[in-house]
């Protein structure tokens, strides 16, 4: 689970996070919905211990990021936002290298490379260096890199930007298939994709919770019973 | 495998992924090589040693070494690989020693090339060849301070190039810091503990000392604390951009 207290940054004198607490338990997948510069992305990359809160604490699985910050990252699969990686690398050696850092050996290590490879179809480029793919195989190296160690918690930045209307289901397919154990914060501005895979919903303004429902209760917040009315009004 | 391993391997097969690091120590061999015969005479002062090949470590060095650090840290900042990399159940500290290790095998491997000057000085005459393996040793130790004074430039900014420029200058000035030249120019107004201060600190006299075949354990110290503390330096920027 991911649990955080009053997270807030403050980038000298622009509070880019608010005090936002929330908790995600197993089996849900939290859409995390927000204009852009909203602090969507301050407040994933806090919680995955990429920047540290002004104040505030965030901890994944009981584990909290600034005191045990090596337990809290093992437990964890994040997809930075642009899914970065090495370009130079080819996408097999990309893979083998986070399966060491993870820790990843023998028969688990082989399984689970395989079950990313055919699950995200990377088996036509595995040969391939990483900077010369599409923005589509892009994205999906990055899913793949996040899912490879079979997280308990998963963190993904805009996991469906850059693909195909056919990649994007695929992905959200995956999401829903890995999701019944595990639990899932994604972030998104394509409001169909809350419809598509969520169940429960954040949406963030100015760094701050303005509403924190389920998708249907999302819904009904708004006479039109659209998401996309209901976000123009709370996100305004 | 412990992750300082998985890091360093990953950095140096990245040297090797594009022809740049081939070109380099092509470079970096030709240079030296240059500059030994051309400019150290070292074949027409009929002297058996190689301390004339060994003086421009320290100058070849200059431009060599904060070309391999430059990217240690201000590509994986530019490129947005380090919210990756740092986001791994890794240490910082971790990080920054695979990198540096990386970038000292690179140099190790250019320096261990220089093999041939080796076997001809010796199968021109008889050369003291303890004083060159120890001025190997002291080069290689050298390269080993250089490089942790890149990394500390390199986690400052995303440019590789402003890490290039602050590398470049900072080694320039410990290098120079020793020199006859500048130390008479000191002493002529500074304070004497100012000049003994400013002779301890430089690059140039510590090498010096060691390619005479004197090698102190304090000038072996003295690159060591270097690269420690820069070392150190390069961990603490990373941790403190990390709140800022």
């Amino acid at each position: 689970m991911i649990k955080t207290q009053t997270l807030t940054k403050n980038y000298s004198g622009l509070l880019a996070v608010d005090g936002i607490s929330f908790s995600v338990e197993p089996g849900e997948v939290l859409g995390f919905l927000g204009p852009n510069g909203a602090g969507k992305s301050t407040t994933m990359r806090m919680i995955a211990g990429f920047i540290t809160p002004t104040s505030g604490s965030a901890s994944i699985c009981g584990h909290d990021i600034a005191a045990e910050p090596l337990a809290a990252k093992s437990a964890l699969g994040y997809l930075p936002e642009g899914a970065p990686s090495y370009g130079e690398m080819t996408v097999g050696g990309f893979l083998d290298f986070i399966a060491d850092l993870r820790s990843l050996a023998g028969a688990v290590r082989k399984t689970r490379l395989e079950y990313v490879t055919a699950r995200l179809e990377l088996e036509p480029v595995l040969e391939q260096s990483i900077e010369t793919l599409s923005k589509g195989f892009k994205r999906r190296v990055g899913l793949a890199q996040a899912i490879v160690h079979d997280p308990k918690v998963l963190i993904l930045d805009e996991p469906t930007d850059g693909l195909d209307p056919v990649q994007k289901h695929q992905v959200r397919a995956l999401i829903s298939e890995i999701a019944r154990d595990k639990t899932i914060v994604i972030s998104t501005h394509i409001l169909e994709e809350v419809d598509a895979v969520c169940t429960r919903a954040i949406i963030i303004a100015r760094g701050k919770i303005v509403a924190d429902d389920t998708p249907a209760g999302l819904k009904s917040l708004a006479p039109s019973g659209r998401l996309d009315d209901v976000f123009r009004t709370v996100a305004a | 495998m412990s992750p300082v391993r998985t890091i360093l391997r990953r950095e140096l097969r990245s040297y090797f992924a594009t022809p740049i690091a081939y070109v380099f120590l092509i470079i970096f061999l030709l240079f030296l090589n240059l500059f030994a015969f051309q400019i150290g005479r070292i074949y027409e002062s009929g002297q058996s040693e190689l301390s004339a090949f060994f003086t421009f470590h320290p100058w070849l060095y200059l431009i060599f070494i904060p070309a391999v650090s430059m990217r240690f840290w201000a590509e994986e900042r530019n490129s947005g690989s380090i919210e990756l990399l740092l986001t791994q159940p890794v240490t910082l500290w971790q990080a920054v020693i695979a990198k540096f290790l990386a970038g000292w095998i690179f140099v190790a491997i250019a320096l261990a090339l220089t093999f041939p000057i080796w076997i001809t000085i010796n199968y021109l005459g008889s050369p003291d060849n303890g004083t060159i393996f120890a001025s190997y040793l002291g080069s290689f130790f050298m390269a080993g301070a250089y490089l942790a004074i890149g990394s500390f430039m390199s986690a400052l900014t995303r440019s590789q190039v402003i890490a290039f420029i602050l590398s470049f200058l900072v080694c320039f000035l410990l290098v120079m810091a020793g020199f006859p030249l500048v130390m008479d120019w000191v002493r002529d107004w500074a304070w004497p503990w100012l000049v003994d201060g400013l002779g301890a600190l430089s690059i140039y006299s510590h090498f010096e000392n060691i390619i005479k075949g004197v090698l102190d354990l304090r000038d072996v110290l003295y690159f060591a604390l270097l690269g420690a503390f820069f070392l150190l330096a390069s961990a603490a920027v990373l941790d403190a951009r990390k709140s800022s």
